[in-house]
């Protein structure tokens, strides 16, 4: 089988399995990394969400043949040494708010927010009620509201990082 | 045995038949519980003590409403049947205080995102008076001796546990103060127990993992204790946030398919293209054995299933199956002919009155009741035994059909309840343990099952499609009667409350009528003074995987009697609002429904096509009213959503809850703000398509469950201050007044009473997938949408 390298959380890992096998299943079935969740499979409920290179990726959607050595994959487990402490300023903001009910799309939606916060930055103006209506992620318990919340307070929070 | 109590009484605690002694109940509340013989301190008490039944025959002295309408629901609900339920029957609890100073408690329910188990802590840290921190609760596995107590389910967790686990917190509290008294020579009313040490004269003090071992006992013995006055709480009733949420956010929070157990390896089942079709042949099995990655594969009852190194090339396999299926159990069926069916099985409303009226015929479609994390089990099965990893409302239940279906003596199966991704009703069934264990089973060897999306929605279970026929009769400003025919494809109640049902039916006040019926009557009110009051329910055809969406039969006949309200209250030219008010029995009903008329600003002007909508709702003891604005005008409702539905949006939501005594206030608001995401999908985006035997949606960009774009901007929720001083239920109660609040508002700002949910079951608003194979392919176009 063929040899596959790339850089997970910070660290080169290196796996044996095919080339279109997709990252989510490399990350949960080979290397044991289950932060990401399995929603549909499909990039639609967004529950996989992680970051490559920075940005919000969907690793349902990634064969692992398609990363290069030098592509950084963070997950949620990886998230906190980002900003260099225990917790990512958006965990924090998260459980200030209490959001979370079965905590099962979680991952996926700080993984989103951190990445959205990142983009409005790039783009120079601050998140707007139409940028948190564009977040896909789902929660079927519907924490919708707190996680409009913990977005905008988390934002704040990167921002003095 | 003889105790002082409050109200100067003194003499011997009556005595049951079986020789123990009554707590006495009113004033200064006794309560018994034991110390367990372990080498820690392990306190226990009955999970419902007999104490605590609230369960009655009508009496004279019940409160008579002013018209004769007789309520079954306010001598006995819901609640009141599955506490009753457990009377004779239940075990124990026990409460452990372990060495190194934290507290243990396996909590017989599942977690599945309500907070119970945070609402629980709590519960232990105020009574044992233990920093929450230090409490862990877990979930305990299958423990058939508690029979039908541990069941989660009818909102039912913290109402039963309430006072039980208190009781075992008291009773750990009271032997912890000895054993410290004795090891001191001091009487134990100098001794302060509080943040998990204790404090005697001197400044001495020890913590209570010190004395874990001291506080134990060597033999199992009753004792009796008091429960912390509610005057004196600090924990309960103040906000809490959620005991699992760091593990949450870190991604460390366990669900079932994140478990290592050794050998399981990813397993998935390809699915027939019809509603519980069966496997014909398969005509490439052996060719398929050889893809990369797998392991097996094997023809089930429920179509073929494989196991690979990995889901990813479990999907691939699945998809490279040829296979021939036989008819489904819902063959040719559509939603046209499931409504005929139903139409045809709608019980009388009677003649029409002779007094003017109201009437309305609604239909509500099938509805998925998919929790995000799919269904899912791990099941290690051996000759001689068997163990079981998911997450279970029904754990009891599951472990006899595992066993049956085994062969397998009782206690050779074990099974572990995991905790949820969700539920909404779905883990009240365990189709995929039983699943798995048939699997694993076949192939000897353990698995790690899980449904596809795909298949979750199209082979798991629906709530069922049913229409509800309503006619109000009135004169004048009175209201004579009110009538309400259910009618819907069977709702499958097995999963243990048709065993309760079924096992109390017959001495409940209702008559001689099925579970189902008996189930309605006691989950559904009449709140209003509405005069004669008569609600059937009606349940035809058993061809579909049903099973309830957060609440049975609530939301959609509410929703049809709020709307009737609203269109009655037009009739007698009154506001809807004040309508409500001025025909609400209860008090509680009244406050909840005038604190979101202020705080929401009832009849404020609005802009055409915009407006509000108020409904109320009581149920497990509980009351709420919601008031939601909705804005429908065109340029919002035709707004574009890639691969989703606009449609009109709620703006604003205004929620009031009264559940008697919330034990997390934080908590009671995080099930509310569900309940409303749930009640505006039901009214305007979420249902099921069912065509030739299938239902069309196949995953979330098919089914519109409330997403970003169709949250309220703005959400206010009022908690009540305590009423009753005890918890009524909550984690489905905000569905039924959520939804018919968004469908009245609805109904006011388009002029049109809406007949049909949700509003745009009749545009199909995506391309169907095909159902052969029937999982999608994975996309690999991943990198392309990085952002």
């Amino acid at each position: 089988m063929p040899e596959h390298t790339f850089r997970l959380n910070g660290e080169q890992v290196t796996v044996d399995v095919d080339d279109d096998v997709r990252l989510l299943w490399v990350l949960r079935d080979v290397l044991g990394v289950t932060g990401p969740k399995y929603g549909c499979g499909i990039n639609v409920c967004k529950a996989c969400t992680s970051h490559l290179n920075g940005k919000a990726v969907n690793p349902c959607a990634v064969p692992v043949g398609a990363l290069r050595p030098t592509d950084e994959v963070t997950t949620i487990e990886g998230l906190p040494a980002t900003a260099g402490a225990d917790l990512h300023p958006m965990q924090q903001a998260w459980l200030d708010q209490d959001v979370a009910q079965c905590g099962y799309c979680q991952p996926g939606q700080i993984m989103a927010a951190v990445a959205l916060v990142r983009r409005v930055t790039d783009e120079g103006h601050e998140i707007t009620e139409s940028d948190l209506d564009g977040l896909r992620n789902i929660c079927r318990c519907g924490t919708y509201v707190r996680i409009r919340e913990a977005i905008r307070a988390g934002a704040d929070a990167m921002r003095r990082l | 045995m003889t105790t002082s109590r409050s109200d100067g009484t003194t003499g011997p605690l009556p005595v049951r038949a079986d020789g123990r002694t009554e707590p006495y109940t009113p004033g200064r509340r006794r309560f018994l519980g034991y110390v367990l013989a372990a080498p820690v301190l392990t306190a226990a008490a009955e999970l419902v003590p007999a104490a605590e039944a609230r369960a009655q025959t009508p009496s004279s002295d019940t409160p008579s409403p002013q018209i004769p309408s007789p309520e079954i629901t306010e001598l006995v609900d819901l609640n009141d049947v599955m506490t009753a339920a457990a009377l004779p029957t239940s075990g124990l609890i026990t409460v452990e205080v372990n060495p190194d100073g934290t507290v243990s408690f396996a909590l017989p329910r599942a977690e599945v995102g309500q907070g119970i188990t945070t609402s629980t802590a709590m519960l232990i840290a105020e009574e044992l008076t233990v920093p929450l921190d230090r409490v862990r609760v877990t979930l305990a596995d299958a423990r058939p001796e508690l029979l039908f107590n541990q069941l989660t389910g009818g909102s039912n967790t913290t109402f039963s546990t309430y006072t039980p686990i208190r009781v075992a917190a008291a009773v750990a509290r009271g032997r912890l103060l000895r054993a410290a008294a004795t090891a001191w020579g001091t009487d134990v009313t100098e001794l302060v127990l509080k943040d998990g040490t204790v404090t005697g004269p001197g400044g001495r003090r020890v913590g209570i993992g010190a004395l874990s071992e001291k506080a134990a006992s060597v033999r199992t013995r009753q004792v009796s204790v008091d429960l912390k006055p509610r005057d004196e709480f600090t924990v309960i009733g103040t906000p809490h946030n959620r005991v699992d949420a760091l593990a949450a956010v870190t991604g460390r929070k366990t669900f079932t398919m994140d478990l290592a157990v050794p050998d399981a390896l990813p397993t998935m089942v390809c699915r027939p293209p019809t509603i519980n079709g069966k496997v014909g042949s398969v005509s490439n099995a052996a060719e398929v054995r050889t893809m990369p990655g797998v392991t097996d594969v094997a023809v089930v009852s429920t179509g073929v299933a494989v196991r690979a190194a990995t889901f990813g090339q479990c999907i691939d396999a699945v998809r490279a199956l040829r296979v021939s299926w036989k008819p489904g159990s819902a063959e040719g069926k559509s939603d046209e002919s499931v409504l005929r069916t139903l139409r045809a099985a709608e019980l009388p409303l009677g003649p029409p009155p002779l007094t003017p009226s109201v009437e309305g015929t609604f239909t509500f479609h099938f509805r998925s009741n998919s929790a995000l994390e799919p269904n899912c089990a791990i099941a290690d099965v051996r000759p001689d035994r068997a163990e079981v990893w998911s997450c279970l409302k029904a754990p009891i239940v599951a472990k006899e059909a595992i066993a049956a279906k085994l062969g397998l003596p009782l206690g050779a199966v074990t099974v572990h309840v995991t905790e949820g991704g969700g539920s909404f009703g779905r883990r009240l069934f365990f189709d995929a343990a039983l699943e798995a264990v048939e699997i694993s089973r076949k192939i000897r060897k353990p698995v790690k099952l899980m449904w596809h999306r795909a298949d979750d929605s199209r082979q798991g279970r629906t709530h069922p499609m049913a229409t509800s026929r309503v006619r109000i009769a009135y004169l004048g400003d009175t209201v004579l009667s009110y009538r309400q025919r259910h009618t819907g494809v069977a709702t499958d109640l097995s999963h243990g409350l048709g065993e309760i049902f079924t096992a109390l039916a017959a001495k409940l006040p209702v008559g001689d009528i099925g579970f189902s019926e008996t189930f309605f009557q006691l989950s559904q009110s009449m709140p209003y003074d509405f005069g004669v009051n008569s609600r059937l329910l009606s349940e035809t055809d058993k061809s579909f995987n049903t099973g309830s969406m957060r609440n049975v039969y609530s939301p959609d006949v509410t929703c049809a009697r709020e709307l009737l309200v609203d269109r009655l209250a037009a009739r007698m030219d009154k506001d809807p609002y004040r309508f409500r008010h001025d025909f609400l029995r209860d008090d509680r009903a009244r406050a909840v429904l005038d604190k979101v008329a202020e705080a929401g600003r009832w009849g404020r002007t609005m802009p055409p096509g915009t407006a509000q909508g108020i409904a109320f709702h009581s149920e497990y003891h509980s009351v709420n009213a919601v008031l939601v604005e909705i804005d429908c005008r065109p340029e919002t409702v035709d707004r574009p959503i890639r691969d989703g539905v606009g449609g009109p949006r709620v703006t604003k939501a205004v929620i009031a809850v009264d559940v008697g005594l919330a034990v997390n206030p934080r908590g009671l608001e995080a099930q509310m703000m569900g309940c409303l995401m749930d009640g505006i999908a039901l009214t305007l985006t979420s249902s099921l398509h069912l065509r030739d035997g299938y239902f069309l949606e196949a995953s979330w960009d098919n089914y519109f469950y409330t997403r970003q774009w169709n949250t309220p901007p703005e959400l206010d929720i009022i908690v009540m201050p305590p009423t009753t001083g005890k918890p009524g239920g909550a984690g489905e109660l905000g569905v039924a007044a959520s939804m018919a609040a968004v469908a009245c508002a609805y109904g006011r700002a388009t002029g049109t009473m809406p007949t049909s949910f949700p509003i745009n079951h009749g545009t199909l608003s995506f391309e169907p997938k095909p159902t052969v194979p029937p999982v999608p392919a994975s996309p690999a176009d991943g990198l392309d949408h990085v952002r």
